[in-house]
């Protein structure tokens, strides 16, 4: 039994969508390509009528939880609202028409606006150059620390084998640490959240090649000792890269370049307010200081004296790591993020900063007033924080998961859970600039009633949600059957 | 103040309740001399209208010259429903489906892409796509040194006649975990990577081969040929396939006597408009043997506690968020939007819809050839059959050939200098199913022109 | 409180060991181990024949929130796999010292079983585990 069939459940055989299928051509045109190498009969794609896809993809669509429906606190995710601006101005028929080989003569439009994001993008976060080439977050960081790995080889500096990670960190870290060569140290975090600076100090050395940090961190608050540990990894020979995922946090207020740090990646579908799409597609531009200038990756926009712009690529960059994709990256975004970026202006870009901050720090507290307990009490929310529900699991047998169920059926997204893992059944909550104070007060009230359900009726919470088109699926089940795609009934 | 809702008002009930004199007091944390400045450089904001009104400009200045340029981006028409629907707030707006209860839309529409390309591709298993083609080829191979247990190698084999483009992606993504690239020479005459090219590896030690179909020149590859050379010497088989080119050509899963173990390519031609190279998405597909060793991010169908069919993430195991420095791949979006509109996509052209575009694209490409043969001095540079890209041989420089075109508002190919050496005088040309009669003789005229 | 049966040996990394009187040894994942990895989904055991030494990751075991790795707690050569764990990953789950077990080896170095901690010492390292 299905809530929503699949697509393939609508199939006839015979039915078409006329209008979308070009005409047929003369068995003769075919006749060079080897029979040897044809298909056998045609690909098995559902066989639908126009009218019934608009209706079944508008139906699945519904299905979903989205910012434009919903309150979406989800921490280190920035959920802000996606200017419908930016969207219509990246679907212009000239960009969307642009070859992304075409000449420069026909690409001078296009360029402009990414030549002008760059700038804006080096200025809002102190760094000295800035790539958007990186088509996601991870390859933002992957770029990052590829360059790090570039410098070093470069100095002859062939021993730093180790990333140090705060234990706190994304699990990209890790892993993107590993794409690139090298072994993972991870480095513990104190009570208050910060990163615990004389385990630092012993464990940087001669095979430190950078450190990889979040700053506001992903527990929610700003590293005070910036400075300090900054100068503890140059010290030591090492380079410092900044995870931009929590950016929207401090944005126009603090710029990592001016922290110190020597490459930095931007989540352009956080803090530049492009959509996230059901998970992608995201834009993950670097910033690098002038030491890793040389590395970045291709291409770049760049401007001749006579005002007309051009791509660098390796044969003017020789040293860079090179390209991450076929082209240029996922162009949509990088122009939507232009958009958000001309309309909000320097005065805007400050604003995010104050208006994340103090939307975070005001749901905290009044969080904290209605019973919910902080896992850093005594320090300022950045743009998100942490709630604990260990003491909800030790006495009522309710776990983060069950608050976050049940907050589904009062019509609010859950924030993230279990992330960070140092903080017991948490949720890392980012409320963002755009939300309304009764947006949030509302998220308010229906903790404040799951708090009372969790004392008076923990069942309640664990058979939660019941209101969305499913109850809660059995995932161990699904990942033993592995099914992966539809099969007709009857079919082999 | 543009997307935020707060009044004075409101702001200043909040400060007082969070018990904070002021905005600028909730920064007290960050050391007073690391704020920064007045951020000067940066332009003021402007209303929407303006900055509308100017990318407008800027796109118009652009130009939307006439297409026959291909190389890895293919100007296919997409149907007008396709990104009205892939842009519904509730799609466009939706985080990754980490709640699945309140993701089903997502969810689901994963499972049913994954469905088609498992079809498409004549493969068990599908993922949700990476970034593109290019990179989507570099987690291929890291997937094969990870998947072939018989092989201790770090090194691939990768024609030479794969999209050059790729071939650097696969480089600079790969190289920092010590994966070497061995190119494969290809036959100067057919255009093709013969098994005959493959002798000089017999009996060494590689994790795998990529098979292009068809390959940067356009060229129909013997993929049967190909693979079964590989399987014999122990090497894994990673096709690297046009999506739109499998609805007349044999999928990758029925490829010689075990068929494909990877597959991957640019989804791009499933819906995406070539837009200045992104975002387009990247497919994967691969045995059921491998889904382990497969990165990104994969759907399930599952059951909820009152027996009724949904959809989950899973093996989420793999993946960063849980296996962090052992994951497969650091990657953790998908393309989802450009995903979604390929799903879209596939299910308005059906089986009829991709194959007639597919079967168009071929053989407009043919009597693009005939009209710019005819031209003295122009002929095919290969002999092998084309699928709707060929390279052509011009009695002049490419390179300068393009100029000259492209100052007529013509994209008329791409220069093979560009990528390889000893070429310079041939041109990849491309036509799709939305070429007319009219454009075609346009092109050929202006070529003719230029030659003289 | 999980269970530790007395007549098998432990390593730290939440294996056992069980000695056969030909000499081979059978290794599998305690209770503990099992106990905090949850549902098993999915196990992959090393292939007959593979040479492995001690401390070498040589397998995964699954769940849906977590993989861990399964390391030699001797060296040796795999001469048996327990088949059953492909179809039926929860037997570990149910039977963990039993049906549950991973693999068979032939040890090279019969010494190492001295080395590996006795069911007492593995109680200890957990108990320390949860200060």
């Amino acid at each position: 039994m299905s809530t929503n069939p699949l697509i393939f459940e609508h199939s006839r055989p015979g039915r078409r969508a006329a209008a979308q299928i070009p005409r047929a051509v003369d068995d003769n045109a075919l006749a060079d390509l080897p029979a040897h190498l044809r298909r056998e009969g045609k690909p098995a794609l559902p066989e639908v009528s126009e009218p019934e896809v608009v209706r079944h993809y508008t139906n699945t669509s519904a299905q979903n939880f989205a910012i434009d429906k919903q309150f979406y606190p989800l921490g280190s995710c920035t959920m802000k609202y996606n200017p419908r601006g930016a969207n219509k101005a990246a679907m212009m028929p000239g960009f969307l028409a642009r070859h992304p080989l075409a000449p420069e003569r026909h690409s001078q439009g296009y360029m402009e606006c990414m030549h002008e994001l760059q700038d804006f993008l080096k200025e809002v976060t102190g760094m000295e150059d800035v790539s958007l080439a990186p088509m996601a977050g991870a390859q933002g960081e992957f770029s990052g620390v590829a360059m790090i790995r570039k410098y070093h080889e470069a100095n002859g500096d062939d021993e730093r084998s180790e990333i140090l990670i705060p234990e706190a960190a994304h699990g990209t870290n890790p892993a993107t640490a590993v794409m690139c060569g090298y072994k993972v140290r991870e480095v513990p975090v104190g009570k208050d959240g910060d990163v615990d600076l004389d385990a630092l100090k012993e464990a940087v050395g001669p095979q430190t090649a950078g450190l990889m940090m979040t700053n506001p961190s992903t527990c929610g608050v700003f590293e005070r000792k910036i400075e300090e540990i900054a100068k503890t990894v140059h010290d030591a020979g090492g380079l410092l890269y900044y995870d931009g995922a929590n950016l929207n946090a401090i944005l126009g207020k603090v710029r990592p370049g001016d922290m110190g740090f020597d490459v930095i990646h931007m989540n352009l579908h956080k803090t530049f307010a492009t959509p996230h799409g059901g998970g992608g597609p995201g834009a993950g531009p670097v910033g690098v200081s002038k030491r890793l200038q040389r590395y970045m990756p291709t291409p770049v926009v760049g401007q001749r004296d006579n005002g007309s712009f051009y791509w660098k690529d390796t044969d003017e960059l020789p040293d860079s790591i090179g390209h991450l994709s076929a082209f240029m990256g996922n162009a949509g975004v990088l122009l939507r993020a232009y958009f958000y970026a001309m309309v909000l202006g320097r005065e805007g870009m400050i604003r995010v900063g104050e208006y994340s901050t103090l939307a975070a720090n005001y749901l905290s507290k009044r969080l904290q007033d209605v019973g919910c307990d902080a896992a850093y009490p005594s320090r300022r929310a950045s743009h998100e924080f942490l709630l604990t529900f260990a003491r909800q699991a030790k006495h009522n047998g309710v776990t983060a998961v069950d608050v976050a169920k049940r907050l589904l059926d009062y019509n609010q997204h859950a924030p993230t859970v279990y992330f960070p893992l140092l903080v017991p059944e948490c949720f890392l909550i980012e409320p963002t600039e755009t939300e309304t104070k009764e947006a949030l007060d509302r998220f308010v009230d229906a903790m404040e009633n799951i708090l009372k359900e969790a004392k008076d009726d923990p069942d309640l919470l664990h058979g939660a949600p019941y209101t969305q088109p499913l109850t809660r699926l059995d995932e161990v089940q699904a990942a033993k059957e592995l099914d992966l795609a539809y099969k007709e009934e009857g079919a082999a | 103040m543009p997307y935020i809702p707060h009044t004075p008002d409101e702001v200043r009930s909040m400060l007082d309740t969070i018990g904070a004199e002021s905005i600028e007091a909730l920064f007290d944390e960050i050391p007073a001399h690391l704020k920064a400045d007045k951020l000067d450089k940066l332009p003021e904001g402007r209303p929407e209208m303006e900055v509308l009104a100017q990318m407008g400009e800027r796109a118009a200045r652009d130009g939307q010259p006439l297409c026959f340029l291909g190389a890895g981006a293919y100007d296919h028409h997409v149907p007008a429903a396709v990104w009205e629907l892939a842009t519904r707030g509730e799609f466009y707006t939706a985080y990754t489906p980490y709640q699945a209860e309140a993701s089903q839309g997502t969810l689901q529409t994963i499972y049913e892409f994954q469905t088609m390309m498992s079809r498409l591709t004549g493969m068990e298993v599908s993922n949700a796509s990476v970034y593109d083609g290019a990179s989507g080829l570099a987690e291929a191979v890291l997937m094969a040194l990870r998947a072939n247990r018989k092989s201790k190698s770090r090194r691939v084999l990768v024609p030479d006649a794969v999209n050059p483009r790729y071939r650097a992606a696969v480089e600079s993504i790969t190289s920092n975990q010590g994966v070497e690239q061995e190119l494969v020479p290809f036959c100067t005459e057919a255009g093709q990577t013969l098994t005959d090219s493959l002798k000089p590896y017999e009996g060494d030690d590689y994790a795998a081969l990529v098979v292009p179909q068809p390959n940067f020149f356009g060229s129909i590859e013997e993929v049967d040929a190909l693979t079964n050379w590989a399987h014999e010497q122990n090497m894994l088989v990673i096709a690297l396939v046009n999506p739109t080119a499998l609805a007349l050509l044999t999928p990758p899963g029925e490829w010689g006597q075990q068929g494909a173990d990877i597959v991957v390519g640019e989804g791009q031609p499933l819906g995406c408009p070539i837009s200045s190279g992104g975002p387009y998405f990247g497919f994967m597909c691969c045995t059921r043997k491998l889904v382990r060793q497969m990165p990104g991010r994969i759907i399930a169908k599952a059951e909820d506690t009152e027996g009724r069919t949904g959809y989950t993430m899973t093996l989420q195991a793999r993946e960063q968020h849980i296996r962090r420095s052992k994951a497969t791949s650091n990657i953790c979006t998908n393309q989802g939007l450009a995903m979604t509109a390929a799903t879209i996509h596939m299910a308005l052209l059906g089986p009829e819809g991709l194959t007639n575009t597919a079967a168009q694209s071929h053989s407009k490409l043919n009597q693009l050839l005939d009209k710019l043969t005819a031209i003295d001095g122009v002929e095919k540079a290969f002999t092998a059959p084309g699928f709707h890209e060929a390279v052509i041989r011009l009695p002049k420089p490419a390179q300068a050939v393009v100029d000259a075109l492209s100052e007529q508002n013509i994209l008329a190919g791409y220069p093979l200098s560009q990528s390889y050496h000893g070429q310079d005088d041939q041109l990849l040309i491309c036509a799709t199913e939305k070429r007319t009669e009219d454009e075609m003789d346009r092109f050929a005229n202006a070529l003719q022109e230029v030659l003289q | 409180m999980s269970q530790i049966p007395e007549e098998l040996r432990y390593a730290t990394s939440h294996e056992w060991v069980r000695m056969e009187d030909d000499g081979n040894v059978y290794v599998g994942i305690s209770d503990h181990a099992q106990d905090s990895l949850g549902d098993l989904v999915f196990v992959e055991p090393p292939e007959v024949g593979d040479e492995i030494s001690t401390g070498d990751e040589c397998g995964v075991v699954e769940s849906v929130k977590a993989a861990s790795d399964i390391y030699a707690p001797m060296s040796g050569e795999v001469i048996a796999v327990n088949e059953n764990l492909e179809d039926s990953p929860e037997l570990v789950n149910q039977d963990p010292y039993g049906d549950g077990w991973i693999y068979q080896l032939k040890p090279a170095n019969k010494a190492e079983w001295d080395e590996l901690l006795s069911a007492d010492d593995y109680a200890t390292t957990l108990e320390d585990d949860e200060d």
